[in-house]
C-alpha cells in the first residue's frame, strides 16, 4: 500500500499543523490569564474596601449546600423550562471542563492527555463529552430563540431602569455555541482526518455535533483538515479566553462567582445581619454610622452578591411589590448596584468612592426612598434565586442608613413615635393593652390570667399589639385564649408589661428602638415564669423565635391545635355551610420564613366536611398580602394593591372563604375584599377563630352558657369579616 | 443667620383621653407621655432648613424646669446646635405676658437675626410670639406657612389666612415668626440620635442671669390664671340615632328626602 | 367698668359675622359699658362696613388710612395704640387677624391677655372669669383674667349669639389721622386657594369626610354616597394634610367656608377650627364610631357607626331607592 500514510502520520501531520502555533497559542494563554488574572482583581477592589461579614463558620456544612445549590442546581426547577435548560447547560459546562482544558493545553504540549483519561476513561468522556458540547449547542439556540422570539415577561427591563439586555443575552450565548462549535469542530477535524489515509475514521458519538460534522468533512483534504484543525483550535482557544475576560463584565460573571456566593451564603436564613459583624448589640453605641448609606457600606458578600446576579428575573417576577406596580424590583436593586460598582471600580482607571445610594437620581443615587420602604420582606425573592443572592439583609441595612439620617416618611414617623412613647404603634395607652380579656361575656367565660412575679403560669401567649388593640383583631385574641383553655393549658398573657415585640421596627431600620423594645418584653417574659410561649401572630413568632434571646421556645397556635388534633383534645363539629369553599392562604412570616405549610393544612382537613382547595401560588410560592406592622401605616405608591391580586388568586381557585392564620393578613385581605368589589362573595376567617368556632365542646350547663357567648361573639366576628 | 427657637413641652393627647384628676383641678397627669408641642417641632425643622441654605446656627430654649430638657435634646439630636434651660422657680406660674418677658430678657443676652415659635400650644394660647416680638420692638407674623431668605435682612413669607388662601408678606429680619404645621416635614429623630447628645450640656439661665426682678414673672406678676379645670355641661347635642344600621340609613334617607337633599 | 373696644373685620365693604358675636360678647362683659366699635381700612369699602355695624354699636371709630387698606397686623396695632385709651377691654374675633394682632397689642397697651375665649362665666368689677379649651377642645378651663389695666380678649368665631333685637343706631366717629404709617411687615398679595376641580362653597349637600375615612382608597366610598345623593365631598384639615384630598377640598378656618342645606360629617371629631367653616346652620348629620366626639354635641341628628361599612350601604340603599324610581 504505498502512497497510504498510518493512521499515526495523519495524525501527527494534523499535529505538526497545530504546531506552528504553539507560540501563538502560549502567548495568547499568558494575555488570558494574566487579563483574567488582572480583571479579577480589579473586581476584588471594592470588597476589600467592604464592611466586615463573618461568613467562615461551618465549613461542611457549607460545602454541603455548595453540593446541594450549586452542583445539585436544586432552585432551578422551580421554572421548568428554563430551569431544564440552566441543568443541562449547567452540567454540560463541568462535563466539558476538563476537554476544555485538555484541548488548551494540548496546543502547548502536543502530546497532552489529562491524568486519569490515559486508559479506557478517555474514550468514554470522549463521548459524554460528545453529547454534552452538543446539548449544551442546542441549548445555546433554543436559549437564543427564546430571548428574541419568545420574550419571557420576566426578562423585561421596565424603561425607568434602563435598555432591554436582550443583545447583551443574545451575544453570550451565542459565545458559548461558537464554543462548543469550535470544539467540536476540533475533534471532528481530528476524527475525519484518517478517512484520508483510507483509515475508518474516529469513532465519536453518534449523532453528537461533533459526529455531524466529522461526517461533513469526510471529503476534506489533509490540508484543509489541517487548517481546519488549526482554525477551531484558535477559535476555540480566543473564544474560551474572551469570555473568561468578558464575563466578569456583566452577569455572567456568576459562572466564576457562584460557587463561592453559595458557599458563603447564609446558612440561617431567619437571622437578621447586625448592624455590624462583630459588634455586639451592648457595643453599638460605637458605630457612627448606621446601616448602608454608600455602596463601601455594604459587606463583601454583599458585592459579591451584586456579581453573582444571573439576571434571570425569578425574584421579581415572584415579588408581590413589583407585581401591585411599587417602584420595587430585586432584579434591579441588584443590577443597578452592580453597575454601580462597575462604573465607580472600572477596570481601567482609578475608584471613586461613593455616592449616596438612596436619594435623587440626579445627583447619583441609583434607590429611590420609595423603592427601599416598598419592600415587605416577604421574602419571594430570596425563596426563588438559584444563586441565594439575599435581599432582606440589604433592604434593612439601606433602611438604617434612611433612619440614621433622619429620612423617614411622615406616616412612618407617627407610629414610631408612639412604639417609643407607648409601646404600640397606635399610640394608645399601655395600661389598655389587655382591655380586651375584659370584653363582658368572654371574661365570664374564659377569664384571662395576666401574669407577673407573683403570679405565674406555664404558658405565655404573647399577643402583641395589633390584636391587643384592633377592635377587630382582639377576636383573634378570644378565641386562641379559648382554645387555649379547652385544651386545658395553664397559660396567662402579659398584659399591660408587654410591648411591641418590634418585629416590623426592626426591620423597618430601627433598630435602636427595637433592642429597647425586646430588652423590655424579654424582662417581663422572664418576670411571668413561663417555660413555653405561644402566640397566634407570626410577626411575634418570627421575632420571638429568631429575633430575640434567652427567651423560652415559641410555638405557633397552628402548630399547638395540630398537636392537640392528633392527640385527640380537639374534636370538630361539622362544617355548617355546604356550599363554602376554603382556602388556605400561607402567611409569609408563618410559611416561607419558618416553614409551617402542613400543620395549618392539617388543622383545616380535620374539620368534618370542609371543603379544601389550594391556590396556584401556596406554600413556598404564597403570594404577600401587603405586609404587616408599620407596613400597614405606610401610604405606597402602587398600581394595585397586594391584598387585592391575593383575594383574586383566591376567587380563582374557586373559594369563597379564606383562612388565614396571621392578624395583618386578616387586616389585609379583608380590606382587599371591600375594594376588589368581592363582597358578599368572599369572606376572611382566621385559622383560630375558625378552630373555635368548629371545637366540638362538652355541654354541662355551665358550658352552656360559654358556648353561647362564644357563639354571639364568633357571629359577630363573623359578620364583621362578611362585610 | 443666628435663629433661636422657643419651644415647650406638652402632654402628647392625640390618641389618649384627656380626664379630669380625681380633685377636680387639672388633667390626669399620671399616665401622659409628654413630647415637643408638635408646631414646635416644624419650627425646628424650618430653622435647620433655612441654616442648611443660608449658613448660621440654631438655638432652642424652653422656660421650664429639668423635665424639659428631654425636649431640648431631642431638637438637638434634630440638629439643633444649641440647647437652653430657661428655669427658675420664680417663673412659676407665670403667664403668657411673663413667658414673653423671660423670654425676652433671654433674647438680650445673645444676637438673634430670627425668633421662631409654633403658633400654639397644646396647653396654650398662641401668644408668646407675638409678645414677645413686640416687647422687643421686633416685627411679627403668625401662622406662617413659608420661608424664603432675601437679600438685604428680609424674608418673603406666606401666611395661612381663611378659605386656603395665603398672605404674602415681606419682612424686615431680626424679626418674630410664629409657624404653622405642615410648613414642612420634620426629619426623623429616634432614641440613637439622642443618645448621641446625651452628652452635651445644657445651660441653665436663671432669674438673675437674665437680670429679671420679681414681681414681672411668675405668679406674682401674672393678670391671667387658670383656676381649674372642668367638664362643662353638655347641651342636648344630636339626636342619637337608636335603631339598627338599616333602621338608621332608612331614618337618613327619610330626612334627607325631608330636607329637600335627594335628587 | 371701662371702656369696651370690639375690633371690626371687614372685607369688600362687608362685615364678618363676628362683628355681632363681639357686639354679644361685649354685652355679657358689661351691658352698661360703653361699647365702641373700630374699624381701619380706606374708601367706600370701610364706609360702607362702618355703616353695617351701626345696628350693634352705639359708637363707631372709623380709622380710615391708604396703608391700612389691607389689614396688616403690625400698621392696624400702630393705628390703634393712637386712638385707644388705656386700661380699656379690647374684643377681637380669634381669626387669622386677631391671631396676628392681640398678643402684640396687649404688650403694647400693657393689658391683660386671653386668647379663644368661648364665653364668660363672671365679672366682679375688674376681675374677669372665662372659659378657655385645651388640648384640642378635651378639656375646658376656667381663667380669670385681671383687667384693671385693661385686656385684650380674643372670642372664639361662633361661641357668641349675636344679640336678637339690635337698635344701637350707632354714629360714626372719623378717628383717621395723617401721618406716615410703616412697619416692619409690609403686605404684598393674597394668593387664592386653587379651586381645583370643584368648588365646595356652591354645593347644598355636602359630604363631609374627616380622620374616619382611614386612608386614601376609602375617600372613594364617600365618593359615590355624593354621586348617588347628587352632593359633592369635602373634608376637614387632617385629610388634606394626609394628601388624600387638595385643599380645595378642606372645610374650616384654614380652609372654605360653606353654606350648605345638609353637611353629612362622615367620621369628623368636631374640632371648632373645622366648624368654624360651616355656616348659615345646615342640616348636619354626623356618623362617628366614637360615642363621644364633640361632633355629636352640634348636630342635629347623630349615628353611632362605622362609615366605612354605613355608608356604603346608605349609598346601596340610595341607589335602590332611584331604581325602584324609575321604574
Amino acid at each position: 500500500m504505498e502512497g497510504m500514510e498510518s493512521v499515526a502520520q495523519v495524525t501527527s501531520s494534523l499535529a505538526s499543523s497545530l504546531a506552528t502555533g504553539r507560540i501563538l497559542f502560549l502567548l495568547i494563554h499568558l494575555l488570558g490569564i494574566v487579563c483574567f488574572a488582572y480583571i479579577v482583581a480589579k473586581r476584588l477592589v471594592p470588597l476589600l474596601r467592604a464592611k466586615p461579614d463573618l461568613r467562615f463558620d461551618h465549613p461542611w456544612l457549607r460545602l454541603g449546600r455548595v453540593l446541594q445549590f450549586w452542583l445539585g442546581q436544586w432552585r432551578q426547577p422551580r421554572y421548568k423550562l428554563a430551569g431544564t435548560l440552566h441543568i443541562f447547560i449547567f452540567a454540560g459546562f463541568i462535563l466539558l471542563a476538563i476537554r476544555a482544558f485538555s484541548v488548551l493545553l494540548v496546543g502547548v504540549s502536543e502530546n497532552f492527555v489529562m491524568p486519569g483519561l490515559a486508559g479506557k476513561a478517555g474514550p468514554i468522556y470522549d463521548v459524554i463529552t460528545d453529547y454534552a458540547a452538543t446539548i449544551v449547542f442546542l441549548c445555546m439556540v433554543i436559549a437564543v430563540i427564546r430571548r428574541v422570539v419568545f420574550k419571557p415577561a420576566r426578562y423585561a427591563v421596565p424603561a425607568k431602569f434602563g435598555k432591554a439586555h436582550t443583545a447583551d443575552a443574545v451575544f453570550l450565548l451565542s459565545l458559548i455555541a461558537i464554543l462548543m462549535l469550535a470544539d467540536s469542530l476540533f475533534a471532528a477535524a481530528r476524527a475525519a482526518a484518517p478517512a484520508q489515509a483510507g483509515y475508518p475514521v474516529e469513532a465519536l458519538a453518534a449523532f453528537s455535533l461533533p459526529w455531524m460534522l466529522k461526517n461533513a468533512l469526510l471529503s476534506a483534504s489533509l490540508s484543509t483538515l489541517g487548517r481546519l484543525y488549526f482554525g477551531a483550535y484558535l477559535l476555540h482557544e480566543l473564544t474560551f479566553y474572551f469570555l473568561l475576560c468578558y464575563r466578569p463584565f456583566g452577569i455572567q460573571f456568576h459562572v466564576e462567582t457562584s460557587l463561592f456566593n453559595i458557599y458563603f451564603a447564609k446558612l440561617d436564613r431567619e437571622i437578621l445581619k447586625p448592624v455590624r459583624w462583630g459588634i455586639s448589640d451592648e457595643h453599638l453605641d460605637q458605630v457612627k454610622s448606621f446601616g448602608v448609606k454608600t455602596f463601601e457600606d455594604f459587606t463583601w458578600k454583599h458585592m459579591l452578591d451584586f456579581y453573582s446576579c444571573a439576571d434571570c428575573g425569578r425574584c421579581s417576577d415572584n415579588c408581590p411589590a413589583n407585581a401591585a406596580g411599587r417602584p420595587l424590583s430585586p432584579r434591579f436593586l441588584t443590577i443597578k448596584a452592580r453597575d454601580y460598582s462597575f462604573q465607580h471600580y472600572p477596570i481601567f482607571g482609578p475608584g471613586k468612592n461613593g455616592t449616596a445610594l438612596v436619594g435623587n437620581k440626579d445627583s447619583g443615587s441609583i434607590y429611590t426612598e420609595d423603592e427601599i420602604w416598598s419592600c415587605t420582606t416577604c421574602g419571594a425573592c430570596e425563596q426563588e434565586c438559584p444563586l441565594l443572592v439575599e435581599y432582606i439583609d440589604k433592604i434593612v441595612d439601606l433602611r438604617r442608613g434612611m433612619i440614621d439620617d433622619g429620612n423617614v416618611p411622615q406616616s412612618l414617623q407617627k407610629p414610631l413615635k408612639a412604639l417609643e412613647s407607648r409601646g404600640n404603634p397606635y399610640g394608645k395607652m399601655e395600661k389598655k393593652r389587655a382591655d380586651w380579656v375584659n370584653a363582658k361575656q368572654f371574661q365570664q367565660a374564659c377569664p384571662v390570667k395576666i401574669l407577673d412575679k407573683t403570679n405565674g403560669a406555664g404558658t405565655l401567649y404573647f399577643v402583641d399589639s395589633i390584636t391587643s388593640y384592633d377592635d377587630r383583631m382582639q377576636s383573634i385574641g378570644r378565641a386562641t385564649a379559648r382554645i387555649l383553655d379547652h385544651v386545658g393549658e395553664s397559660f396567662g398573657i402579659l398584659g399591660a408589661a408587654e410591648r411591641d415585640s418590634g418585629h416590623e421596627v426592626r426591620r423597618f431600620g430601627e433598630e435602636t428602638l427595637f433592642l429597647a423594645l425586646r430588652d423590655h418584653n424579654v424582662e417581663a417574659i422572664r418576670a411571668s415564669g413561663a417555660h413555653r410561649i405561644v402566640t397566634a401572630d407570626p410577626h411575634a413568632y418570627n421575632a420571638l423565635k429568631h429575633d430575640y434571646k434567652d427567651v423560652p421556645a415559641v410555638e405557633h397556635i397552628s402548630q399547638v391545635i395540630a398537636r392537640e388534633v392528633s392527640a385527640g383534645k380537639i374534636k370538630f363539629n361539622p362544617v355548617a355551610n355546604d356550599s363554602s369553599v376554603y382556602t388556605y392562604h400561607d402567611p409569609c412570616y408563618l410559611g416561607r420564613h419558618n416553614q409551617i405549610y402542613d400543620e395549618p393544612r392539617d388543622v383545616l382537613d380535620a374539620i368534618p366536611g370542609l371543603k379544601r382547595v389550594e391556590m396556584a401560588r401556596s406554600r413556598d410560592r404564597s403570594f404577600c398580602c401587603g405586609g404587616g406592622g408599620l407596613m400597614l401605616f405606610y401610604e405606597p405608591k402602587e398600581d394595585q394593591r397586594m391584598g387585592v391580586k391575593r383575594v383574586q388568586m383566591a376567587a380563582e381557585a374557586g373559594a369563597n372563604v379564606m383562612v388565614t392564620a396571621c392578624p395583618f393578613c386578616m387586616v389585609n385581605i379583608e380590606d382587599a375584599i371591600k375594594v376588589a368589589g368581592l363582597e358578599g362573595k368572599m369572606t376572611a376567617i382566621d385559622l383560630a377563630e375558625l378552630v373555635d368556632q368548629q371545637i366540638a365542646r362538652d355541654c354541662p350547663d355551665l358550658k352552656a352558657r360559654s358556648i353561647a357567648a362564644q357563639a354571639s361573639e364568633v357571629k359577630e366576628c363573623v359578620a364583621l369579616s362578611a362585610k | 443667620m443666628e435663629i433661636l427657637v422657643c419651644v415647650r413641652r406638652v402632654p402628647d393627647t392625640s390618641e389618649n383621653e384627656i380626664q379630669l384628676n380625681s380633685a377636680g383641678n387639672d388633667i390626669e397627669r399620671g399616665d401622659l407621655v409628654y413630647s415637643i408641642n408638635e408646631a414646635d417641632n416644624y419650627a425646628v425643622e424650618e430653622a435647620l432648613q433655612i441654616v442648611a441654605k443660608a449658613g448660621g446656627t440654631v438655638t432652642v430654649a424652653t422656660v421650664g424646669a429639668e423635665d424639659d430638657e428631654e425636649v431640648l435634646r431631642r431638637e438637638m439630636a434634630m440638629g439643633a446646635n444649641r440647647g437652653v434651660l430657661i428655669s427658675d422657680d420664680a417663673f412659676n406660674g407665670s403667664d403668657g405676658r411673663g413667658i414673653a418677658t423671660i423670654l425676652n430678657a433671654f433674647v438680650e443676652t445673645g444676637h438673634y437675626d430670627l425668633i421662631l415659635t409654633g403658633v400654639q400650644a397644646e396647653d396654650g394660647g398662641a401668644q408668646v410670639g407675638g409678645m414677645l416680638a413686640a416687647l422687643l420692638d421686633y416685627p411679627f407674623a403668625s401662622l406662617v406657612t413659608s420661608i424664603e431668605v432675601l437679600e438685604d435682612r428680609k424674608l418673603k413669607i406666606s401666611r395661612e389666612i381663611e378659605g386656603g388662601q395665603k398672605e404674602i408678606n415681606e419682612i424686615d429680619l431680626p424679626c418674630v415668626l410664629s409657624i404653622q404645621t405642615g410648613i414642612n416635614e420634620p426629619r426623623y429623630v429616634g432614641m440613637r440620635g439622642i443618645r448621641q447628645v446625651a452628652g452635651v450640656p445644657i445651660p441653665t439661665f436663671h432669674a438673675k442671669d437674665l437680670g429679671i426682678g420679681p414681681g414681672a414673672v411668675g405668679e406674682a406678676g401674672a393678670k391671667v390664671k387658670r383656676v381649674d379645670y372642668f367638664v362643662p355641661v353638655l347641651g342636648k347635642g344630636a339626636e342619637i340615632l337608636q335603631g339598627s344600621r338599616e333602621e338608621n340609613i332608612d331614618r337618613v334617607l327619610e330626612l334627607l328626602e325631608a330636607k329637600g337633599g335627594l335628587k | 367698668m371701662a371702656r369696651i373696644f370690639a375690633y371690626i373685620v371687614h372685607r369688600a365693604g362687608v362685615v364678618d359675622d363676628s362683628a355681632y358675636e363681639l357686639a354679644a360678647a361685649a354685652r355679657q362683659i358689661d351691658p352698661a359699658a360703653s361699647l365702641t366699635a373700630v374699624l381701619t381700612g380706606w374708601g367706600p369699602d370701610l364706609d360702607a362696613a362702618c355703616n353695617a355695624v351701626r345696628a350693634s354699636y352705639p359708637e363707631i371709630w372709623k380709622i380710615a388710612h391708604e396703608a391700612l387698606a389691607y389689614p396688616n397686623a403690625e400698621l392696624v396695632r400702630k393705628a390703634l395704640l393712637q386712638v385707644l385709651p388705656g386700661a380699656s377691654i379690647v374684643l377681637l374675633a380669634h381669626d387669622h387677624l386677631g391671631i396676628d394682632l392681640a398678643p402684640g397689642l396687649s404688650i403694647k397697651m400693657n393689658a391683660a391677655f386671653v386668647s379663644d375665649v368661648l364665653s364668660i362665666a363672671r365679672v366682679e368689677g375688674d376681675n374677669l372669669k372665662v372659659v378657655r379649651q385645651e388640648f384640642g377642645g378635651q378639656a375646658s378651663t376656667h381663667v380669670h383674667c385681671d383687667a384693671r389695666a385693661g385686656a385684650v380678649l380674643t372670642i372664639r368665631p361662633g361661641a357668641f349669639k349675636p344679640l336678637a333685637n339690635a337698635a344701637a343706631n350707632g354714629s360714626v366717629i372719623d378717628k383717621s389721622s395723617d401721618g406716615i404709617l410703616t412697619a416692619g411687615r409690609r403686605y404684598l398679595e393674597t394668593l387664592v386657594a386653587e379651586t381645583g376641580d370643584v368648588d365646595i362653597t356652591r354645593h347644598s349637600i355636602l359630604v363631609s369626610i374627616g380622620r374616619g375615612i382611614q386612608e386614601k382608597d376609602n375617600v372613594a366610598i364617600a365618593q359615590e354616597l355624593a354621586d348617588a345623593v347628587g352632593a359633592v365631598v369635602s373634608c376637614s384639615r387632617p385629610v388634606v394634610d394626609a394628601k388624600w384630598m387638595e385643599k380645595s377640598r378642606q372645610v374650616g378656618s384654614s380652609g372654605k367656608t360653606v353654606k350648605p342645606k345638609i353637611y353629612l360629617a362622615c367620621g369628623i371629631s368636631g374640632a371648632f377650627q373645622h366648624l368654624a367653616g360651616i355656616k348659615g346652620s345646615p342640616f348636619l348629620i354626623a356618623i362617628n364610631k366614637n360615642p363621644k366626639a364633640p361632633i355629636f354635641q352640634v348636630a342635629d341628628v347623630g349615628i353611632v357607626d362605622d362609615i366605612l361599612e354605613f355608608l356604603p350601604e346608605l349609598t346601596s340603599k340610595v341607589r335602590e331607592m332611584q331604581g325602584a324610581a324609575t321604574r
